[in-house]
Parts: C-alpha cells; structure tokens; sequence
C-alpha cells in the first residue's frame, strides 16, 4: 500500500466511523440515561432512509423544498413520533428486566418492518444526492472522493459536538445525566423526569433516523438495512462504554480503522475483526472504554 | 386419567387421522396441493411474490388444474432465514400432505429443502436459488430447477471477457455460497481463455461498507472488474462504483443480478454496464411477448426474472404431471418425462440436464435506461458441469 492509498484509506475509515458514530450515540443515549435495550433502534435507521425516499416528493411538492427540507420534516417527525413511543411503549420499560425490554423491542421490529412493507412495499430504492453535494473530488490518480461523504462527517462531528454542549453546558444536560444517576432524587427536587426522558428519548430517535436520512443517499433504501446496523452499533456502544457518547465516537472510530484495513489487509477474516476487536478491548478493560459520565 | 391411558388415546387418535388423510390422499383427481415456501418478508420479499405470481399465471393459463387435478397451495414464509427452513419443509409435508414444494429464493434455505426432499423423495421444483450443489452432490430423481446454478452466469462471462482480450481482472463479491460459486466459474472459463485473476476481494454478507475494496481496486490497477451482488447491495456497490470516479477507468462486469430489478434505484450509474443471465429484457421472442403482456395485465406489473422462473417451475410441474395423468407416485415416468421434454420458455427454449438443471443460452446483456437489452449471447446452451452428482 503506498503512502497516497493509505491516505485515501484513512479517509474512508474516518467517514464509516463518524456515521456509525451517529446511528450509536442514540442507541447509547437512551442505554445510558433510562437504562433500556432498545433492539428497534436499528429499525429508526431503517425508518430515517425510507423517509430520504418517500417524503422528498411529498416534501418538494407541499413546501417546495429540496433536501434539507426533507431532512428537516423528517426530523420533527422523529421527534413526534418519539414522544408518542415513547409515552405508548418505551415508558413502561424503565422498571423491568432487560430481557423484557429486548422481547418487546423486538416486538417492534417486526411491527416495524410490516409497516414499511405496507406503507412502501419491499422494493430497493436509490436516493438521489442533491445537485450542489454531488460533485466529486480528485485523489490520487485513479480515484475519485464524492463530496457528499465530506458531507455526511460534516453532519456527524457538528452533531457530536452538539450533543457535547448540550450535555457539558447546559441546565438540560445537567438535569439529564442526575436523572440517570438519581432518579428518586431528581424528582424529588421537583424536576419532571417523565417530560425528560420523554425528550431524550425523542432526542435519540430523531438522530437515529437523522443518520438514516443522511446515510441513504450512498447506501440506498432497502428492506432489512437497521438489522446490519444494529448488530454493529451494540459493538461501538460496547466498546466504548454503555452510555457515554466520547467512548461511542472512539469506539466508532476505532471499528473504521480496523473494519476499513481489514477488509484489505487480512480479508480472510474482515467479518470477524471488528468482534475480536470488542473482546480484546473487553478483556482489557470489562466495562468499556469509558464509563458513562 | 392414567399417563398411560392418556398416550394410548393419543395412539389411537393419531392412527386414525393417519389413516383418513391416506383414504382421502388416495382419491384419484383429488385437489393437487403445491406447498409454496418462499420469501414473503425481507430482503427477498418482492422476488418471493414475482415467483409466485408467474407459477399462478401457468395454472391460470391450463384454466386452474394441471392434467385434471385442481391445484390447491399452501403458503409458508421462509424468511430467508435457513434455521427455520427444515421444520418449515417438515410442516408442508407432514403436516399439510402437499404433493410437490417450490422454493426458494436463499441458497441457503435451498439447501435444507433440497435434503428433505432426498430424503423423504417428495415432488421438488427450485423456482431461483443458484446453489451449486443443488444439482451438485445434492441432485436426485425428484430435485428440479427451473432457474439457474450460480457457476453457469459466472462461467459466460468468464468466457466474454477472455474473448475481449482483457488480461487482468480483479473480483468483488460476498463471502457466502453465491457469491462463491459465481466468481469460481467466471475464474474457471476466464483462465481457461487466457486471463488472470489479480486479486479475489469478498465482504461479508450482507455487510455494503464498499469503500475500502473500491479504493484498493483504484490501487491495483486491473483492465476489468466482475462481480457479483443482488438486491440492495447490488445497488449500492453501482453506486459507489461510480461516485469513486472508477467506472470511467476501469469497467465494471457482473452476473446478471447485479442491474436485475434494481435499475431504478442505481439510474444514471448502471448505464452501460455488461452482465450476464439467461434473461434479459426486450428479448425477440414470442412467447416472450404473450408472456409479458399476460403478466402485465393479470398483475399490473411488469415480469422479470424471477417471474419467468416462477411460470417455468409450474410448466415442469405441468409437463411431468401430464406425463403421468395426475399421478404423481410415477417418479420414474415423471423425471423421464421432465428429462426429454424442451420446455417453450419466455427466456427461449431450454431442456433439463441429467442433473435436472437448465441447460441454457446465457445471454449477455447492456444496461440502456431503465432496461438490460439483448445484446448478443455470451453462451450458447450452457450446461452446468453437475459437479458430485450421482444419480
């Protein structure tokens, strides 16, 4: 591998680490702060790439609008809809098992997937780039780098910085990480902790399905695409720690580095790197990278 | 009630219904059962609902019975899932007593039918999945397909590719049985035409993290590329193809999965692209037409692929059926009959091999808008080697 390859390489690691970063941080959000499993956070991914598709023609001829439109209807409709999970299902599960919360989470997966099947059919679909992110850059003499991925890390490090604020600087974040901390104590200061979690759940939905949107013009739109995705985001949530969102942008990092180099280095056993990379990591340090702050 | 009274009961109640569903088995004439198990959920869900629809169309065509038996189906879902697929079998054939199985898309699920079906010499008709040794180690006198093996699109474009006078060429599949099988038989004829295979890149199913492999191909430098994805990961592996600006540099080949019912989502990208498969849109061929426009409009929908293998699965059924007058415990004068007969499909006519696979002209086809158009044939009544069978 020469030193231009490697270079082009460590871009495409730094592009797959920062998305899966995005789909993560939600799942390790809500993990963190209520405690729940959520095995449907797979299917908001899924759900944020239907949405790039089927509501762009709706969105163009209601609002006029083009891709950010979309992204931003779809968006508060994550929100909505959140609340409304939030409150009809996910609400019940803060006192239970974890085996209960993966039943019915799993529950809603096939509820899910029966929906867009009903609502979209099974076809796959492409989603087109818009016209001023479709452009390409050169690199090297061969290649070429499509704008659209500098695009899609753009989006993930202003939302990871984002979330850093929020949590670090802000009344919000404080109230949040007690609430994770004590709940009995939190309430009984007075602050409503169900309006809270309602809002962090919402807030972990709409960047799942955010990521979905963002992500299906270079992935496309197909039937199961949130199962892949969920499989390896319990690995960067594992990895970097349950519930801390610096452990899950290292953690999605390291898991581009490794599943981008491996697929070259050593593809005789790319599929299993990125596991043995949990359980070296696992043996080094039982709890993760990092423990939620 | 005494636990040995009790399974006496049960004996007793179970010897019976045995031997009420063999009375009632027995009637001649009785209702045809054909348990169709295929995806109706998933990945596959819309290939599952193109078979089935194209089978339905040939009993709709012999006016709803085959050799004067009415034809009767029992669905199951496979899921694609091949953990559930040999209690899913077991079920059609214990429990719902069908006289002959179709499925299925996933090779995998394939497989597990195809054992059962050695096994207990149930009626079997394979209306897609590619997998080798179906018709392989796995073949038997009751096993038919009426698709294609994974090694037979591989091996002719093996076969075009050497002929172009490209020399280098690098792979890029998944690691699982299909993509396997497709990129051996391409490697087979292309270094038997004098090509070399630089460089074999897989991922694992149905893993689409592309970039890293595009990149490394840019790097390696081959004349071409062949390939083989389907469904949503063919979409996007013609998608990144092009955005990594590889496509005007080095051309990119496939098995014919890769543009079949995904053109709409790759657009502009697939344009131009060589593959091959034992179908193609556009072809000149009559029965062709009268299929399309009874497809079209029985179901308002346009046919593809996996319809005409559906349609050929029930037309297997119907040649052999009628061969034995509906009596389907004939095994022998069945196959014989299947063996012989030069099945009159929209893909153009094709016969069963000893081995029960289609021995068929692969066609090579190029992406134009939205359709892959006949563009010459890359092999002409290609049969599959049959590797490990023993009849």
């Amino acid at each position: 591998m020469d030193f231009s390859t490697f270079l082009i390489q460590c871009l495409n690691a730094l592009q797959y680490g920062l998305l899966l970063f995005l789909v993560a941080s939600g799942l390790t959000l809500i993990f963190g702060i209520m405690g729940v499993i959520n095995l449907a956070h797979g299917s908001f991914y899924m759900m944020g790439a239907y949405m790039a598709y089927a509501l762009a023609p709706i969105v163009a001829s209601t609002f006029g609008g083009g891709f950010f439109s979309t992204l931003l209807v779809g968006v508060v409709l994550a929100v909505l809809l959140g609340y409304v999970l939030e409150w009809a299902f996910f609400s019940f599960l803060y006192e239970r098992e974890h085996l209960q919360q993966v039943l019915m989470t799993y529950g809603l997966i096939l509820v899910f997937e029966e929906m867009r099947s009903l609502l979209v059919g099974d076809e796959v679909h492409g989603v087109e780039v818009p016209a001023f992110l479709s452009g390409t850059l050169p690199l090297g003499e061969m290649m070429t780098y499509p704008v659209y991925r500098l695009f899609i890390s753009g989006v993930c490090l202003a939302l990871a910085l984002g979330m850093y604020v929020v949590f670090t600087r802000t009344r919000l974040g404080m109230m949040i990480r007690a609430g994770s901390a004590n709940r009995e104590m939190v309430q009984s200061l007075g602050v409503d902790i169900k309006f809270l979690y309602r809002v962090v759940f919402a807030a972990g939905m709409a960047i799942a399905v955010l990521a979905g949107m963002v992500a299906a013009p270079v992935s496309s739109v197909y039937p199961g695409m949130g199962d892949t995705v969920l499989i390896i985001c319990f690995v960067v949530v594992v990895i970097g720690g349950i519930g801390s969102i610096r452990g899950a942008l290292l953690a999605a990092l390291l898991i581009g580095v490794v599943d981008t180099f491996g697929k070259v280095l050593l593809p005789q056993a790319a599929g299993v790197l990125v596991y043995v990379l949990m359980a070296l990591i696992l043996l080094w340090k039982p709890d993760g990278l990092f423990k939620a702050a | 009630m005494k636990p040995t009274r009790v399974l006496f009961r049960t004996t007793l109640v179970a010897a019976a219904t045995a031997l009420l569903s063999t009375v009632a088995f027995a009637q001649a004439g009785a209702k045809l059962k054909v348990g169709l198990m295929l995806p109706y959920t998933g990945t596959f869900a819309s290939l599952g609902n193109a078979i089935e629809n194209g089978f339905k169309l040939y009993i709709t065509e012999q006016g709803g019975k085959i050799a004067g038996r009415e034809v009767e189906f029992v669905k199951v879902d496979d899921e694609s899932d091949p953990s559930k697929a040999t209690d899913n079998v077991n079920k059609l054939i214990k429990r719902d007593n069908v006289d002959v199985l179709i499925g299925t898309v996933h090779s995998g699920v394939a497989m597990a039918m195809a054992k059962v079906a050695k096994e207990s010499g149930t009626l079997l008709i394979v209306p897609n999945a590619g997998a080798d040794a179906v018709t392989g180690p796995m073949c038997a006198p009751n096993i038919f397909r009426s698709s294609f093996s994974n090694w037979q699109p591989g091996y002719a474009m093996g076969e075009v590719m050497a002929k172009k006078g490209i020399k280098k060429v690098v792979t890029i599949t998944w690691k699982y049985a299909a993509g396997d099988e497709s990129v051996r038989g391409f490697k087979e004829a292309f270094e038997k035409g004098g090509g070399t295979v630089v460089k074999e890149l897989n991922l694992p199913f149905p893993n689409v993290e592309f970039q890293a492999l595009l990149t490394d191909i840019a790097a390696t430098k081959p004349d071409a590329v062949f390939t083989f994805f389907a469904g949503g990961g063919a979409v996007k592996f013609v998608k990144d193809y092009a955005a990594a600006g590889l496509k005007k540099t080095i051309p990119l080949y496939g098995s014919g999965f890769l543009t079949d019912g995904t053109l709409d989502a790759q657009g502009a990208d697939a344009e131009g692209l060589q593959t091959a498969l034992h179908y193609a849109d556009s072809m000149e061929i009559t029965k062709d037409k009268s299929f399309r426009l009874a497809y079209a409009k029985t179901y308002k929908l346009q046919p593809d692929v996996y319809a005409v293998q559906g349609y050929d699965a029930a037309q297997i059924l119907g040649i052999g059926l009628k061969a034995v007058n509906g009596d389907l415990s004939k095994k022998a004068e069945f196959a014989a009959a299947v063996e012989a007969a030069k099945i009159d499909s929209p893909r153009g006519t094709f016969s069963l091999s000893k081995a029960h696979n289609p021995v068929q002209d692969i066609y090579l086809r190029q992406v134009t808008g939205k359709e892959n158009k006949l563009i010459g044939i890359a092999s002409k009544a290609l049969a599959d080697p049959a590797r490990g069978c023993k009849m």
